[in-house]
């Protein structure tokens, strides 16, 4: 009897152990070769500006202030919001007031204990009028923000706002105690910031590099690579020979790299590549104040003119999707049954002649009312893949007798005389989409103002209600009936015309182990990455 | 004049030179006849093919046809040379002979204007204004041209302030010739033969700075190809694609160097000092 | 003024000397104005506001915080109090605070006392510079008088021939090839940078052997077209000097041909060469912003680039005008080498 019992207990819990990993939902994988040490080089060709979060407009300073300072929360890799610094929280019923509970015995790299007067203390910095942000928005929704004690504080929104609870991420996380008092743009600590996050600025060569060492006592355990170098390198084709040299570890690749050179036996030995879908997408805005662009058959002829898959083929050289809606595939808002415009340039040419616009005159260009159908696109010189994308559009345009202009610009004069302005006839952009859903900014028919994001002028009443409706609410299942129907719609509207959603392809360094790609990228985990022993190059005295 | 052809033909380099001028320009002017391809067609079933019998010099990113682009980039190249060294030289000879020949105040102030803007590095200064003013080909022609006219001006005024003083040019003045008469007509045509071989070097620098310009993303706007711009999506795929590399660089590389030997030739056939050996 | 020991004579020339330094020197005040002006008026040719790559497209800021920040950058006054306000700290070498690299001074960007001196942007293009200048005089002078001396050979041709090609050359497109062959293919040179990521645990010798190799590329690229330019006017003023009446003379005096040449003509022919090398200041410096971008080497020209890009209205001026005062002070040096080299002189 008892060996019977003995052993049913035995095979239980071995089971039990193997299965684990199911059970948690978490990686619980023995990391029994998961080594301290080594250094890993990241290579990029923009160098941060400076390293506090609030400051910085730039995604090279947010890539490296990441790791050196933490959020309140953080997004899981199945895109929940798990806490960071929190502990865990409660949000009232009506959605107004959230209380967040702070880990306790996290400290700042100095020593000092984090508090939630750090907290209200960035809070406070952020909506100071003095302080030179662009993130204030968020903040200004906040009626109220009480710290209810040593760990605890307590936000109240003036209405309910969906987006309330991923907004506290890292910007706000600040510590009191060396900036009480001082202006931070006048600061050094953009140059030497002091965080709580699992690596610590040790030098930074303005130009040449940052160099991060870990942070051995990090509340979440300490990182295995002991030192994180970003290498500045502004040229992508000397990132690339520096990549084979050994310069650096790890750089994301351009679709041309990632395809054609990159699979030698050299390539397949020394690295491993990653592919997933970017969250962001490309597409072509059209102004729709000019009288031609109203018409909403043009603009769905001109969907029909382009042809998406040659666009990715030979642009992406496939590695992408094309863009339906302004939301990436596989993530909850996502809408998959929205209205297609397949490359069809017959039936552009027909949509285009139902709304007047006809070949009259035989010179290979259509016109109406006199007026030849040709138009501008802007987009921003130095980004490769958008200026051939817009070649790729004029030349499909011209064959159903439309005339493109191209122009490149320098990215502010394009913003700011043009796009603010509402000075052009189409542009291509792309958007970085958030992780939550809401694109109130982008899309309401009250953001049309200069130099706000609706610089299309769309305008759709029921679009305008669904946005408000999909801010307002907490339930989950809500919001999707309000972002799938707004799909739905601006499928059919077409202020855009939606063309891809890219992969985003990093390469690093074989020897980098424990990386897990997710639809949040691969960097989300790096302080679980490590080199095993006898693969390490590089070694780190501390 | 026959002394100078003799002397001119004399110089081989310069007579290669001259006649590779010649051929660039014709050209640029059949290109539209004797391109295989559209430059701006889009295969994208022969994207970044090295040379071979469809493609003798290979295609590019988007599948476009690399020897038709470069017919039609030695175009741009020609019309950006031209009429930026047409601008600085016409610019360049106004204030020199406006300098040289008034002197005084005017000459000081010249100088100093030249000395100002030859103190900036010159390509600093073309950079940040078409960064600011924005890559259009007139632009870069303008901005090219009035950058460029120094040296011009020097010559020019060198002449004036010699020849001012000349006997012919005070006959012309007794006579009641006006200054812009006695300009023009007597004291410039006898400085054409420099300031003729100052524009065609500057031809050759102008399409190096052209070149430049549209390698560093600030020159001809797409899809119009450029040999500079060419050359940017050569350096993007330098490893697998040597052909994007090689040939505009190659086509920039001779046509400057005909212009500039055949420019040298001609300065040193004309320069009557070397006429005595 | 007694100098012991001095005669007159010398004591008049350097006094002649010291006049004519002064007075370029005051000379060069107009100049600087001018440069100032111009450089400001450059700038002032842009539409748009630099502030715009701060807010960039971000669908989180308010109109009125675009507005605060453009008060904060002091771009709401009128044209000629910015000029003004802008020239009053120039003169203290002041250019203001840059606009983004977290708004640190401007001149520290390009001269930061915090950094050791070799890490310095505006003493690394400086220092790449001078060594060009340094190659091209000590390359370009022999194979000129070479050339001079032996007019038509067939050695004259070749090298003319490379010369003009050297002149023909898009520098950008020589370092791509050179990257390519020495960094990759051969493995022989670094690709980019000033020293090695082990920099910090090498011995002197070790350090000193890496920094040359890195900028063995940069260097050269950097002096190529230079050479071509150089070494074709040294034959040139070489060919002229050897023309002239005294070399004739100092021949029919029965000099071997080895004295006459680097005896006596040699002397005179190096005379504009010197003013030439002084000239040739701006166009490296300029150069630089081309190769600097290749090989990611972190100097001015790499910074300027980078300011151009972003609007970087305090960036981009400093560095023009640190541009054009460098080339000033290699003019001055160039003329001051000339009038030490020429007894001749004179100083008006």
């Amino acid at each position: 009897m008892i060996p019977l019992i003995f052993g049913i207990t035995l095979i239980t819990f071995t089971v039990i152990h193997l299965t684990h990993r199911d059970l948690v939902g978490r990686e619980t994988e023995p990391k029994e070769t998961a080594t301290y040490g080594d250094a890993v080089i990241e290579g990029t060709i923009g160098e941060p500006s400076t390293l506090i979060p609030m400051l910085a407009g730039d995604s090279a300073s947010h890539s490296v202030a990441g790791m050196i300072f933490n959020g309140i929360v953080k997004y899981h890799t199945d895109l929940s919001v798990i806490g960071d610094l929190a502990e865990s929280w409660t949000i009232s019923s009506d959605g107004m007031v959230i209380v967040f509970r702070l880990k306790k015995g996290v400290k700042w790299a100095d020593g000092v204990e984090f508090t939630a007067d750090d907290v209200m203390f960035g809070y406070k910095t952020i909506i100071d009028e003095k302080t030179p942000t662009p993130y204030k928005e968020d903040y200004m929704q906040v009626k109220k923000f009480e710290v209810l004690d040593r760990y605890t504080f307590r936000v109240t929104y003036k209405k309910p706002f969906a987006p309330a609870l991923t907004s506290w991420g890292n910007l706000v996380v600040l510590p009191k105690h060396l900036l009480e008092g001082k202006d931070i743009t006048k600061s050094d600590f953009g140059r030497n910031p002091i965080g709580t996050g699992p690596y610590k600025l040790k030098k930074w060569v303005s130009g040449q590099e940052v160099v991060l060492d870990s942070n051995r006592s990090y509340f979440d355990g300490r990182p295995y690579i002991d030192r994180y170098i970003y290498r500045v390198i502004p040229d992508p084709a000397t990132l690339f020979l520096e990549l084979q040299a050994g310069g650096i570890d790890m750089m994301g690749l351009t679709p041309i790299q990632y395809t054609k050179q990159t699979d030698t036996d050299f390539f397949r030995k020394n690295f491993q590549k990653f592919r997933y879908p970017a969250f962001s997408y490309t597409y072509m805005g059209f102004n729709l104040r000019h009288p031609w662009f109203k018409d909403k058959r043009v603009r769905q002829a001109i969907a029909h003119a382009i042809d998406k898959s040659e666009i990715i083929d030979v642009v992406l050289f496939g590695l992408g999707s094309p863009a339906t809606g302004p939301y990436v595939p596989n993530t909850w808002p996502y809408n998959p049954d929205v209205k297609k415009y397949e490359f069809d340039p017959g039936k552009a040419k027909r949509l285009l002649k139902e709304a007047g616009w006809e070949d009259t005159d035989g010179d290979g260009i259509i016109e109406k009312d006199g007026k030849p159908f040709q138009f501008t696109i802007l987009t921003n010189m130095g980004n490769r893949l958008r200026i051939n994308t817009a070649t790729i559009i004029q030349w499909r345009l011209a064959k159903v007798g439309i005339k493109v202009e191209i122009r490149l610009l320098e990215w502010s004069t394009l913003i700011n005389e043009f796009i603010d302005k509402r000075r052009f006839e189409a542009v291509i952009l792309g958007w970085s989409i958030g992780l939550d859903p809401d694109q109130y900014d982008i899309w309401h028919s009250g953001k049309t103002r200069e130099k706000e994001f609706n610089f299309v002028s769309y305008s759709n009443p029921l679009v305008d209600t669904l946005l408000e409706k999909g801010r307002r609410t907490f339930d989950i299942e809500e919001r999707k009936k309000a972002y799938y129907k707004i799909q739905e719609i601006l499928a059919d509207d077409l202020p855009y015309v939606f063309l891809y959603v890219p992969d985003a392809i990093p390469i690093v360094h074989s020897r980098v182990k424990g990386i897990k790609p997710s639809p949040i990228g691969i960097s989300y985990n790096l302080p679980k990455w490590y080199v095993p022993e006898k693969l390490q190059r590089y070694r780190i005295e501390p | 004049m026959k002394i100078f052809w003799k002397r001119f033909k004399r110089n081989k380099l310069a007579v290669a030179g001259g006649v590779i001028v010649v051929v660039l320009f014709v050209i640029a002017v059949l290109a539209p006849f004797i391109s295989p391809f559209n430059p701006n067609d889009i295969d994208r079933k022969h994207i970044l093919e090295p040379p071979g019998a469809r493609h003798p010099l290979g295609t590019d990113d988007l599948g476009r046809d690399v020897l038709s682009r470069m017919l039609y980039g030695s175009r741009i190249s020609l019309a950006v040379g031209f009429i930026a060294a047409g601008i600085a030289t016409i610019t360049g000879m106004l204030l020199g002979a406006v300098s040289g020949y008034y002197g005084g105040w005017t000459d000081r102030a010249m100088m100093r204007f030249i000395d100002i803007m030859l103190s900036i590095p010159t390509f600093f200064l073309v950079l940040a204004v078409i960064a600011f003013v924005g890559p259009s080909i007139w632009n870069i022609m303008i901005v090219i041209g009035f950058t460029s006219w120094m040296g011009v001006a020097r010559l020019v005024r060198a002449e004036f302030l010699s020849l001012k003083e000349r006997e012919f040019v005070l006959a012309a003045k007794a006579l009641g010739a006006s200054d812009m008469r006695i300009i023009l007509r007597h004291i410039m045509v006898n400085s054409m033969a420099p300031v003729f071989v100052s524009a065609i070097l500057g031809v050759a620098s102008a399409i190096l700075v052209e070149s430049a310009l549209s390698f560093l993303g600030i020159g001809v706007q797409p899809p119009t190809p450029s040999w500079g711009n060419m050359l940017t999506s050569g350096k993007d795929n330098i490893e697998i694609a040597w052909w994007l590399s090689l040939f505009p660089g190659i086509a920039i590389l001779i046509t400057v160097l005909s212009y500039n030997l055949f420019g040298e030739g001609l300065r040193d056939a004309l320069d009557p000092r070397l006429w005595r050996d | 003024m007694v100098c012991a020991g001095k005669t007159p004579e010398i004591q008049n020339r350097a006094l002649k000397m010291l006049t004519y330094l002064i007075k370029r020197l005051l000379e060069m005040i107009p100049t600087l104005f001018g440069i100032t002006l111009l450089s400001f008026f450059i700038i002032h040719l842009a539409p748009g506001k630099p502030t715009d790559i701060l807010t960039e497209l971000n669908p989180k800021i308010t109109p009125e915080a675009r507005l605060k920040l453009e008060k904060y950058y002091g771009l709401d006054k009128p044209i000629i109090v910015q000029y003004g306000m802008w020239l009053k700290r120039i003169v203290k070498l002041d250019f203001g605070e840059s606009f983004s690299g977290d708004r640190r001074p401007v001149m520290e960007r390009i001269w930061d006392t915090k950094k050791p001196l070799l890490e310095r942007r505006l003493f690394i293009t400086f220092l790449i510079n001078v060594l060009s200048m340094l190659i091209i005089f000590i390359i370009a002078v022999p194979v000129g008088i070479f050339s001079a001396t032996h007019q038509y050979s067939l050695y004259d041709k070749i090298t003319t021939t490379s010369v003009f090609i050297g002149f023909a050359i898009p520098s950008f497109w020589l370092a791509l090839l050179l990257m390519m062959l020495f960094g990759v293919h051969l493995g022989w040179l670094p690709i980019s940078g000033l020293k090695s990521m082990n920099y910090d645990s090498l011995t002197l010798m070790e350090k000193i052997w890496d920094r040359t190799l890195h900028l063995l590329l940069p260097v050269f690229v950097s002096s190529f077209g230079g050479l071509a330019g150089l070494s074709r006017y040294m034959r040139g003023s070489m060919l002229e000097v050897l023309r002239q009446d005294y070399v004739t003379t100092a021949r029919a005096k029965g000099l071997s041909e080895k004295r006459v040449i680097y005896g006596h003509a040699l002397r005179n022919a190096l005379l504009p060469i010197i003013t030439l090398l002084g000239l040739s200041v701006p166009g490296l410096i300029g150069g630089s912003v081309i190769f600097e971008n290749i090989f990611g080497i972190p100097g001015m020209g790499q910074l300027f680039f980078m300011g151009v890009m972003t609007r970087d209205y305090p960036l981009i001026m400093g560095i023009l005008t640190i541009g054009a005062i460098l080339t000033l002070i290699g003019n001055l040096l160039a003329d001051i080498g000339y009038m030490l080299a020429d007894p001749r002189i004179r100083v008006k």
